[in-house]
């Protein structure tokens, strides 16, 4: 296919979507850069949608859809299908067209300094982006993406004013409504996509689900149709949105995103037509919210909410005729939608005029406008004809042909076409409530006077009804594209008995009219046209009458919304109140209790226990259990800090001895190593802490809850121990970790290699914890200062350290001399020892962790040696530099093995022949373990620097110029 | 594979203890009952996998091979652990340099809720009321003033 071609076909509907979204990220930059003016320049994008649609005119009225493919999340039948047909092309006409429209006379609409303005046009246009993506998808759950993503550009268009209450309110009100019906819909897709395997709508179409299943994914999916078009029940969030500005409501809240619905109907009438619940819930839904609507609309005085109730009362017309279900009837449906567009959005843009010009839309405080403003009034008259059903306009057109299709239908469908008749009648009536209320002259009120009216600002109104008068005068060649969709639509209705399957074709004939209906603007002297004159007569007659009607009042739908949020936060408030009470212990209880029932209680039920327990593996474990389990129990029954403390200790030194007699030496190694680093960390804190636990009430309540958490922590042991069968996934990792891993020491070759992503993920933690650390002790606060009595910081100049560093006192009482000259002795070998197990860790136990905590045990040896100057002696470093070039390191050798063409760090195995050394064999994940090791080193560093920093006041300025030159962090 | 009852009843100890700890209010006891839970889960993972001789290529035959997968996630588990406490530790000592003692005291957000249900109000329509100023401080009177004067000791 040549470039146009692909253009024009479903790639081009995807680069529109495409465009709507560049320009939306555009269109804010482009508001400031050029002001309203840039408007105009945004418009050419929907514009562009419309002349899509336009050239793909030919091949659609050829019954050929516009129909592509393209994988985007296969594991999910995610998939950018796009299938246009004759339906798809109108509501583009109209998404795209309207959208032009709309936002060119927005242009003028927005007072030229708004600086709101470029919020607006980036919405507005993401919107026309989002309701074309909605139009032309295929597959239901993309379809649903968009329709989502027009009820959010829809939130924030309504909210635009933000800063008043009622904005907002409304905002929230039409994106809770909508969204519920959304996910109830979605819930429906998912349904039907399942049955059917797929979820391309062409393909569901002929795959289709029966009785109660089927019933209940329709519901699910009326639902969010029904709810995003404002039917009754949920017609209430349409009124109020029309906080919204008057461009908005006419495109969003008219022509364009509650069209959405009626889109989705229409969309569905082929395959479901015949289904009862479907026809049901539309009809009687559809006829309701027309009367309603049309019934309110007539109360209304602000000329906006009065197109707002008619606009509910038109989308209940059209839901009620695509609940016929027949082809005729979706052909005047169709037809009744494209009227509905222009003439609807053409009078909210002329109401939006009028606001503008004379500063209100108050019908009852306009006067004399008809003749200051006569081509605005003939605007306004043309589209208002055109609501009311007179003929030559599209909506004479299109009420005749839904007239004429139900006096075909069955006693039901008349019954519904008397409540649309005499919903006609007060369309008509509250269209000549509007006109002459915004146009007509009083004699009791004062005359308005308009300003600054130009043809920029009426002119796409005028564009709009002009094209109503002309659909209606060209009714045979729309009548042309639209039967090429109502065409699809099986003919025979329910007087047809047991049909066959739904198909997505042609018909040749339908049975009820034996001809299909045309649309025209003269059948000659038929009944339906009785009817539309008797709608008109009855209408003005209904004008006349409801001249002096009392006010609105609120809907039903409206005071049930408030209900439902009032209980809901009631609910919340309740739930919450009652099980976060604000104290950890409450909040940690509960959350422990639902472990005991839910997990416990299904243990319980379940008994997933088979194999017989043996004592131990030696008896060797169970004396060090019984003594872990002893200190286990003391501990928490210590009233004393440091008790408590070493017991806790106690517990863990044991644990360690059983990971030796499990066969687990790096485990017991690096367990020693971290118990004797946490032991000194307590210590540092514990000096300042008070010895004794302040007093407590009652713990039985916690104790209770304990053992219950024991019980079930055992009895999970124990469940999975014995459930378990398969052969553990490790059982080849002996052999892999020598002939991949290049080491015998298989747990260090699974932290460094096979799961190296795990150990990347634990030291990001650990630096995390560290910086954590420093910034917890470090961090000046004016509180702090106050507390410790310290002055505030006058300067931040940093003391260079000196290597070698000793301090200028004798040391702090209490500490020996010699026991500070062992460790300066010791300290080196400690430390080659800490380097010997990084690079034996690989083949032996040892490692990046347990090295890293002998080199930080070697540091915290001096500085309980010699406090902090001997520290900073021993480590001349910013212990946040060494974290971060330990992480270096890390990533370092993942990346580097990613740039040499292996995977993320995959590693490899060097034999070199060094002058000194010999023969080394070095696995390059070996520098990974280096990165560990910094950064254990840096941590324990962190942490000594940190906690035993503020030791005493006199220790603090004592050692403050030697700890200034090290730290990173201000001083204390 | 057979349970090592020694294990499940160790695991059942420290979880027990170690909840028991976390319930407290000084930051000290939960931090010790973290410690003491932290045991317990290594132990409870080590119990998935066989005991055996060293996981060390070239020691034993790998059927005698105590299972290592396990061994590597506890040791992850224990250095994890050793970051935690030393927060929590740096948390401890912070409280205490602030506030005198070391315990954790109630979300003040959470105090207003319990206020609304006890009073059977609703929340403010509007949330920027939540950021009310004065409700906070009329709340903290209602709850006896600040909670942390009611436990100020001596100066360190």
């Amino acid at each position: 296919m040549s470039a146009p071609q692909l253009l024009l076909g479903a790639p081009g509907a995807l680069l529109l979507v495409a465009a709507h979204a560049l320009a939306a990220v555009a269109a804010p930059l482009a508001v400031r850069r050029l002001g309203r003016r840039a408007l105009y320049l945004l418009a050419a994008v929907p514009a562009a949608s419309l002349a899509w649609a336009l050239a793909n005119t030919g091949p659609i009225l050829a019954g050929r859809a516009v129909a592509g493919a393209y994988p985007w999340v296969p594991g999910l039948g995610l998939e950018l299908a796009v299938q246009v047909g004759a339906l798809g092309w109108l509501m583009i006409v109209l998404v795209g067209g309207v959208g032009a429209l709309v936002l060119s006379y927005s242009a003028r609409y927005f007072a030229a300094g708004d600086d709101r303005l470029a919020r607006f046009a980036g919405l507005f246009v993401a919107f026309a982006g989002a309701m074309l993506g909605l139009v032309v998808s295929d597959n239901l759950l993309v379809l649903y993406v968009f329709w989502e993503l027009t009820t959010v550009l829809s939130y924030l268009l309504i909210g635009h004013d933000a800063v008043r209450r009622a904005s907002r309110a409304a905002a929230t009100q039409a994106l809770l409504v909508t969204t519920l019906g959304g996910l109830a819909m979605l819930a429906g897709f998912v349904m039907l996509g399942q049955h059917a395997g797929t979820y391309r709508w062409s393909q569901i179409a002929g795959a289709l689900p029966d009785g109660a299943y089927l019933a209940v994914a329709l519901l699910l999916v009326l639902l969010g149709a029904l709810s995003k078009s404002a039917i009754f029940p949920f017609s209430f969030w349409l009124p109020a949105a029309m906080a919204a500005p008057t461009p908005v409501s006419a495109y969003l809240h008219a022509a364009a995103m509650v069209k959405a619905g009626v889109f989705l109907t229409a969309l569905m009438t082929p395959a479901f037509g015949e289904v009862t619940a479907w026809r049901a819930v539309l009809l009687v839904a559809g006829t309701l919210t027309m009367l309603l609507g049309g019934w309110t609309a007539l109360r209304q005085d602000d000329a906006k909410l009065l197109l707002a109730h008619g606009t509910v009362s038109q989308l209940g017309l059209l839901m009620a005729v695509f609940g016929a279900g027949s082809r005729d009837a979706a052909l005047a449906g169709t037809a009744m939608l494209l009227a509905h567009a222009l003439f609807k959005a053409a009078l909210f843009l002329v109401v939006g005029v009028v606001d503008r010009s004379t500063g209100t839309r108050d019908l009852r405080e306009l006067n004399g406008l008809g003749r200051r403003a006569p081509w605005l009034a003939a605007v306004a008259v043309l589209a208002g004809a055109s609501m009311a059903g007179l003929p030559p306009t599209a909506g004479f057109v299109a009420k005749e042909a839904i007239f004429e299709v139900l006096l075909h239908g069955s006693a039901v469908e008349r019954v519904v076409l008397a409540g649309l008749v005499a919903g006609s009648a007060l369309t008509v009536a509250y269209t000549l409530r509007l006109l002459w209320g915004v146009f007509g002259t009083k004699r009791a009120v004062t005359p308005t006077r308009p300003s600054g009216i130009g043809w920029a600002f009426a002119g796409p109104a005028a564009v709009l009804a002009v094209a109503g008068l002309a659909v209606g005068g060209f009714a045979p060649a729309v009548d042309r594209m639209l039967a090429a969709y109502a065409d699809t639509v099986y003919a025979g209705t329910s007087q047809a008995g047991s049909v066959g399957p739904v198909q997505m074709g042609p018909v040749q004939a339908a049975d009820a009219l034996v001809v299909p209906y045309r649309l025209a603007l003269w059948h000659g002297l038929t009944p339906a046209l009785g009817l539309t004159a008797l709608a008109l007569a009855a209408g003005a007659g209904l004008f006349l009458l409801a001249a002096r009607l009392p006010g609105e009042v609120r809907s039903t739908g409206a005071r049930a919304y408030d209900r439902v949020l009032t209980w809901v936060g009631r609910l919340a408030v309740e739930l919450t109140g009652a099980t976060q009470r604000g104290s950890l212990p409450f909040s940690l209880g509960i959350i422990l209790l639902v472990l005991v029932a839910l997990p416990g209680g299904v243990m319980l039920a379940g008994r997933p226990w088979s194999a017989e327990g043996r004592p131990w593996d030696t008896p060797a474990q169970a004396v060090v259990a019984a003594a872990v389990i002893v200190a286990a129990v003391i501990a928490v029954r210590a009233s004393r800090r440091l008790t408590a403390m070493i017991l806790v200790g106690v517990t863990g030194y044991g644990t360690a001895v059983l990971f030796v007699l499990h066969g687990a030496p790096d485990l017991a190694l690096t367990q020693f190593l971290v118990e004797t680093v946490t032991i000194a960390m307590f210590v540092l804190v514990l000096r300042r802490l008070p010895p004794r636990f302040s007093r407590r009430p009652s713990r039985r309540g916690r104790a209770a809850i304990g053992v219950a958490v024991g019980v079930v922590a055992a009895g999970m042991a124990y469940a999975a121990t014995s459930a378990r069968q398969a052969e553990p996934i490790s059982s080849g990792f002996a052999d892999l970790a020598v002939s991949y891993g290049g080491g015998d020491n298989v747990v260090n070759v699974i932290l460094v290699d096979i799961r190296a992503w795990d150990t990347m993920g634990e030291i990001a933690v650990l630096v995390a914890a560290a910086t954590g650390v420093a910034s917890l002790i470090f961090r000046g606060s004016a509180a702090l200062r106050r507390r410790t009595g310290s002055p505030a910081p006058t300067s931040r100049t940093r003391v260079a350290g000196r290597w070698l560093a000793t301090s200028p006192h004798p040391a702090t009482g209490g500490t020996s001399i010699i026991l500070q000259v062992v460790t300066r002795l010791l300290f080196h070998v400690i430390v080659l020892l800490s380097v010997y197990l990084l690079f034996s860790g690989h083949n032996q136990p040892g490692g990046g962790f347990a090295a890293g905590l002998v080199c930080g045990l070697a540091l915290t040896v001096r500085y309980l040696a010699g406090g902090r100057a001997e520290l900073n002696a021993a480590a001349p470093v910013d212990a946040g530099a060494v974290l971060g070039a330990g992480l270096f390191v890390a990533v370092g050798t993942g990346a580097a093995a990613m740039l040499l063409g292996g995977d993320v760090l995959q590693s490899a195995t060097l034999d070199l022949t060094l002058p000194v050394l010999g023969e080394v064999h070095l696995v390059t994940s070996v520098f990974f373990d280096v990165g560990v090791y910094l950064i254990v080193v840096a941590l324990v560093l962190d942490i000594l620097r940190s906690l035993g920093a503020p030791i005493g006041a006199d220790d603090i300025s004592m050692d403050d110029s030697s700890l200034k030159g090290t730290m990173k962090e201000e001083p204390v | 594979m057979t349970p090592n009852l020694t294990y499940v009843v160790t695991v059942g100890v420290l979880f027990a203890a170690g909840v028991t700890l976390l319930l407290e209010r000084s930051l000290t006891r939960i931090l010790l009952g973290v410690i003491l839970l932290g045991n317990g889960v290594n132990l409870l993972i080590l119990t998935g996998g066989n005991a055996g001789a060293a996981p060390i290529a070239g020691l034993a035959g790998q059927e005698r091979m105590s299972d290592p997968l396990p061994q590597a996630m506890i040791l992850t588990a224990i250095v994890i652990t050793l970051g935690m406490t030393a927060f929590l530790l740096a948390m401890a000592s912070r409280t205490w340099l602030l506030t005198g003692h070391d315990e954790v005291q109630d979300d003040v957000e959470d105090r207003r809720i319990v206020r609304l249900a006890e009073q059977d109000a609703d929340l403010p329509d509007d949330v920027d009321a939540l950021d009310d100023i004065n409700d906070l401080n009329s709340l903290n009177g209602v709850n006896g003033g600040d909670p942390r004067r009611t436990h100020v000791t001596e100066p360190p």
